[in-house]
């Protein structure tokens, strides 16, 4: 068994400990974690990310769903202690399943199974992927000059380079990323452009951004996986390459790249695992769909409620999100990046990101 | 209402009665054949539940319809009353407002009606049929089978054939009327609806309803009482017409006006009728049958000057709390209602005319949720199913603020909405209708105030069994925590640590910190036996009071522990130093109830925060 994975199973046994000796000494039986929650994200100094603060929520068993949340934390212990001593893994989409038998133990959604796992991390101060859980999803697309080194699941070494050994569809980024899983290699590309929708990195792809730029192309598909973020850091750390980020020109675009640079506020206690403190936001801006012209679609009361959120979101105060999001409540409109089509099918890459990139002082 | 009554009755002696039949279709309630068909079945069966009541028989009634095609119908309905007499027969059938009595002050269902020979008018009218009544007074009496049309010149009966048959009935009426009109059913306005409606207030009546196709329904009893049979009174002076003061003079047979002032009238006494004359100025010697008007005016006046006792109020037959719930159960069955609140109000007077207002709420069960709440509205004894939005009764309805009871109710006024049947019977001797056809109650101010009084009163029952059950439920939570999750938690715990399982025993008490009040109610050879469990989820010892309250019409046969206190509407039980996790049992036995009369037990506590308690409400006193 993994050192990391004997040292997951350790902690949790300790919070199941903290369980136990509540129960013994007569005291109804409590845990702590951090409060999930917008107002309790503060900004580590020395990581450049946004991490949890101390205000802390208590699961205590004197409610029914304070007691079912620590019922259901100590069967998931067990279940995951038995689990990696034979050797086994389960996806989050399992591990709500397997509660079926667990009775009034019960996950009512995965949402709630996702979340104690999350929990979990946090009490153990260990990955999830220590504890041999996975998600669903898998990473996201990159197609760039970029070799990297998987290890097969028949165990052997297999070096791919990122545009000459994959399709049209790039490389996929597997669950793991680490390092016992995937070495980055080399590269001789100059830039990370993380993008939201497949039909932008299709378009980029297929008007051969990445060659003629040297850029890495990584499709970030919505909201993207941790796997995802943690290559994009990789690609950051090991390699230096700046890290752009180019979304829709919508509220929900703008927290895509909030996450990739500065955490999500569900894995706040990873941030600094995650999390790109030096990523930029290239676009699509409120003051594009202005310069530019292009075509929009009127603001919904949910986006408008989502910018209002965002100006009370410590993660964009910042005079560029500021100046920005209430330039996008006076106009009351957003654009899709594929709005770019406009001026044609070439226009995104022989003007807009040029101008653009040239704009944030990168040579193209 | 009266005086429309007496209009008509002067009119008829110059047009035929054909002619102010068809006049008045809407007012005598025929105005549609579906409507029709009703008002001719409603007409028959107050009749015979009158005759069964005032004869002191269990009513069995039976009604039957006929579909003869091209819009043609045979309405059978069939008692087992006392029968009628063979001269009276035609009469009663065959004589337009034969019988009314229009001074006579009782309450009854006929009251002041048109009467089933409006039933027998429109059949000929429309069929050109005759009735065939067929009628029994006694075992060993013959039953006589007569067919009878009305001359409609004369409004006389006109006897078109006579014989005797057969009948096995030791006595009873039986009529047969071939009518045009429409048969519908599932509808609020359709005769299963009415003899439905009529069944719940009339718990004490077997009705069973054989319709078109042939199918049966029978409204059981749910009692085997007879109601009190209410007395007759003299109009009392308050609120008197001077046009039937006029009429009451020219008929008494007293000769002095002070005589015929303290026996025509209720609460007049021979002072009283003293003063009424001398405050009218009027001389007491004088013949009352040759009362000038300008005389008779100035009495009716003095009527209002004088105080006087309020009407007798025990010449009414309400209902009662008890047989409107057991009605409404039996009749509700199929919804499976969670809760009935009823109330009954002590009598009033509004006119000098005494009245008295019964309600009654159903709640919950598969009633629909989001839609407007039926109504169900009855005069002694009948039910109302026209004009609903004329009615004093409904004007109450939409007068009370429901939302405060746990209904929807846009604004605070209106029709409410929610899972909800309300019920109100007003009884009275002279009910106040908006008109002959008898289906909405005037606008009288003393009577809406008693029904909304009446309907607050239910709500205030409804709105604390919500709230018990909303606790209970609360509470219910904390019992699954402590009794299924808390237990596995620490099984789980000791098995990851490998440790023994931890006692929960003081972790329960700390995460309850209540008094569980528990009760339950089981029936079982004429005895409702209501256990009560009290525990104590307190981390200290607790005593208080414990008072259960006794249900209408229930008697107390027995009770463990003895009770401290037994009073006529509760009884009490001091508890006393109740340990942590200690239980204690108490057990109340009632006999007159029948099985599902008591569906929850009223409990108060006195001497300890209700807040602690579940399942209690506070102690107010009685």
């Amino acid at each position: 068994m993994e050192k990391r994975k004997q040292a997951a199973i350790r902690e949790m046994k300790k919070v199941a400990e903290e369980i136990y000796n509540d129960l013994d000494g007569k005291q109804v039986p409590e845990l702590e974690v951090p409060s999930r929650t917008k107002s309790n994200i503060e900004f580590d100094e020395r990581h450049g990310v946004w991490k949890y603060g101390s205000n802390v929520t208590t699961r205590s068993a004197t409610s029914l769903s304070g007691a079912q949340m620590l019922l259901r934390t100590i069967y998931t212990i067990n279940f995951i202690k038995d689990m990696i001593e034979d050797g086994k893994s389960s996806t989050l989409r399992e591990l709500y399943y397997i509660s079926e038998g667990w009775e009034e133990g019960k996950f009512s959604s995965q949402n709630d199974s996702d979340k104690l796992a999350e929990d979990l991390e946090i009490l153990t101060e260990h990955l999830r992927e220590d504890m041999s859980l996975r998600p669903e999803e898998d990473g996201a697309r990159v197609m760039g000059d970029l070799v990297v080194e998987e290890i097969t699941r028949k165990g052997e070494k297999r070096r791919i380079h990122c545009q000459d050994d994959v399709g049209d569809s790039g490389y996929s980024i597997p669950y793991n990323v680490e390092k016992e899983k995937v070495k980055i290699r080399e590269t001789g590309a100059s830039l990370v452009m993380a993008v939201e929708t497949g039909g932008m990195f299709d378009r980029l792809v297929e008007n051969g951004f990445d060659e003629s730029t040297g850029t890495i192309l990584v499709h970030l598909k919505g909201q993207p996986a941790r796997s995802t973020r943690r290559f994009i850091k990789r690609l950051n750390e090991e390699h230096k390459l700046p890290v752009v980020v180019f979304t829709d020109g919508d509220p929900w675009s703008y927290r895509i790249f909030a996450s990739v640079a500065y955490g999500a506020i569900k894995t706040a206690h990873i941030s600094e695992y995650l999390a790109t403190p030096s990523a930029e936001y290239l676009g699509v801006t409120p003051s594009d769909i202005h310069n530019y012209e292009l075509p929009t679609d009127d603001l919904t009361q949910g986006d408008i409620s989502a910018l209002q959120s965002e100006l009370s979101d410590p993660r964009f105060n910042d005079d560029f999100w500021k100046n920005e999001i209430k330039l996008q409540l006076r106009m009351k409109k957003k654009s899709e990046q594929q709005a770019l089509a406009k001026y044609g099918l070439d226009y995104v890459t022989d003007t807009y990101l040029p101008e653009k990139l040239a704009e944030m002082g990168y040579d193209t | 209402m009266r005086s429309i009554a007496e209009g008509l009755a002067k009119k008829q002696k110059e047009i035929s009665v054909a002619e102010f039949f068809e006049r008045n279709k809407q007012i005598l309630g025929f105005d549609t054949s579906t409507r029709a068909l009703i008002t001719s079945v409603k007409e028959a069966v107050d009749n015979a539940l009158d005759g069964c009541e005032e004869a002191g028989i269990l009513p069995d009634v039976f009604v039957k319809i006929e579909d003869l095609g091209d819009d043609e119908y045979r309405l059978i309905v069939e008692d087992n009353g006392p029968g009628i007499v063979k001269k009276q027969i035609p009469h009663v059938f065959a004589r337009l407002l034969y019988g009314s009595r229009f001074h006579s002050l009782k309450q009854s269902r006929g009251q002041q009606g048109i009467g089933i020979s409006a039933a027998v008018l429109y059949a000929q009218l429309t069929t050109g049929q005759p009735a065939v009544v067929i009628s029994k007074v006694g075992e060993g009496y013959p039953a006589h089978r007569r067919q009878l049309m009305i001359d409609t010149k004369k409004n006389r009966p006109d006897i078109i054939e006579d014989d005797m048959v057969h009948w096995d009935k030791p006595s009873g009426t039986r009529i047969e009327l071939c009518t045009k009109g429409r048969y519908v059913r599932n509808t609020k306005h359709s005769i299963y609806e009415y003899l439905r409606s009529t069944a719940i207030v009339n718990p004490h009546a077997r009705i069973t309803l054989v319709e078109p196709d042939g199918e049966k329904t029978v409204f059981e009893r749910a009692t085997e009482t007879l109601p009190e049979q209410p007395k007759e009174i003299k109009p009392h002076p308050y609120g008197i017409e001077l046009g039937t003061f006029m009429k009451m003079a020219k008929q008494t047979d007293a000769r002095k006006l002070t005589s015929f002032l303290k026996k025509e009238f209720s609460s007049v006494s021979h002072q009283k009728a003293k003063k009424i004359l001398e405050t009218a100025e009027v001389d007491a010697s004088l013949t009352p049958q040759r009362l000038t008007l300008e005389r008779a005016k100035r009495i009716v006046k003095a009527f209002g000057q004088v105080k006087l006792m309020s009407p007798a109020t025990d010449c009414l037959s309400p209902i009662g709390e008890l047989l409107i719930k057991r009605g409404l159960r039996k009749e509700m069955e199929t919804l499976s209602p969670e809760f009935i609140a009823t109330d009954k109000r002590s009598p009033a007077v509004f006119s000098g005319i005494p009245f008295l207002v019964e309600t009654g709420v159903v709640y919950g069960g598969d009633l629909p949720r989001d839609e407007r709440v039926e109504l169900l509205r009855f005069a002694n004894r009948v039910p109302l199913l026209y004009q609903e939005g004329d009615c004093v009764i409904t004007e109450a309805v939409k007068d009370t603020n429901w939302r405060r009871y746990g209904l929807q109710q846009k604004g605070g006024s209106g029709m409410p909405r929610g899972p909800a049947i309300i019920l109100v019977h007003v009884s009275s001797v002279n009910i106040p209708f908006t008109s002959e056809s008898k289906e909405a109650i005037a606008s009288v101010e003393e009577i809406q105030k008693e029904v909304k009084l009446s309907l607050q009163q239910c709500g205030r029952r409804m709105r604390s069994h919500l709230s018990k059950q909303k606790k209970k439920e609360k509470a219910k939570t904390k019992f699954i925590l402590i009794s299924k999750i808390l237990p596995k938690i620490a099984e789980k715990a000791a098995e990851t640590v490998g440790k023994p399982t931890p006692s929960i025993d003081d972790i329960i008490i700390k995460i309850m910190d209540i008094v569980w009040v528990d009760d339950s109610i089981s029936y079982e050879d004429g005895i409702t036996t209501v256990t009560v469990d009290v525990t104590n989820y307190k981390a200290k010892p607790q005593s208080f009071a414990l008072y259960a309250a006794l249900p209408d019409g229930g008697l107390v046969a027995g009770a463990s522990p003895e009770p401290d206190e037994q009073a006529e509407r509760y009884v009490r039980w001091n508890i006393s130093k109740l340990q942590p996790a200690e239980t204690v049992r108490l057990s109340l036995q009632l006999s007159e109830l029948e099985d599902g009369d008591l569906d929850e037990t009223e409990l108060y506590v006195e001497g300890i925060n209700p807040v602690n308690v579940i399942g209690v409400e506070k102690w107010e006193g009685t």
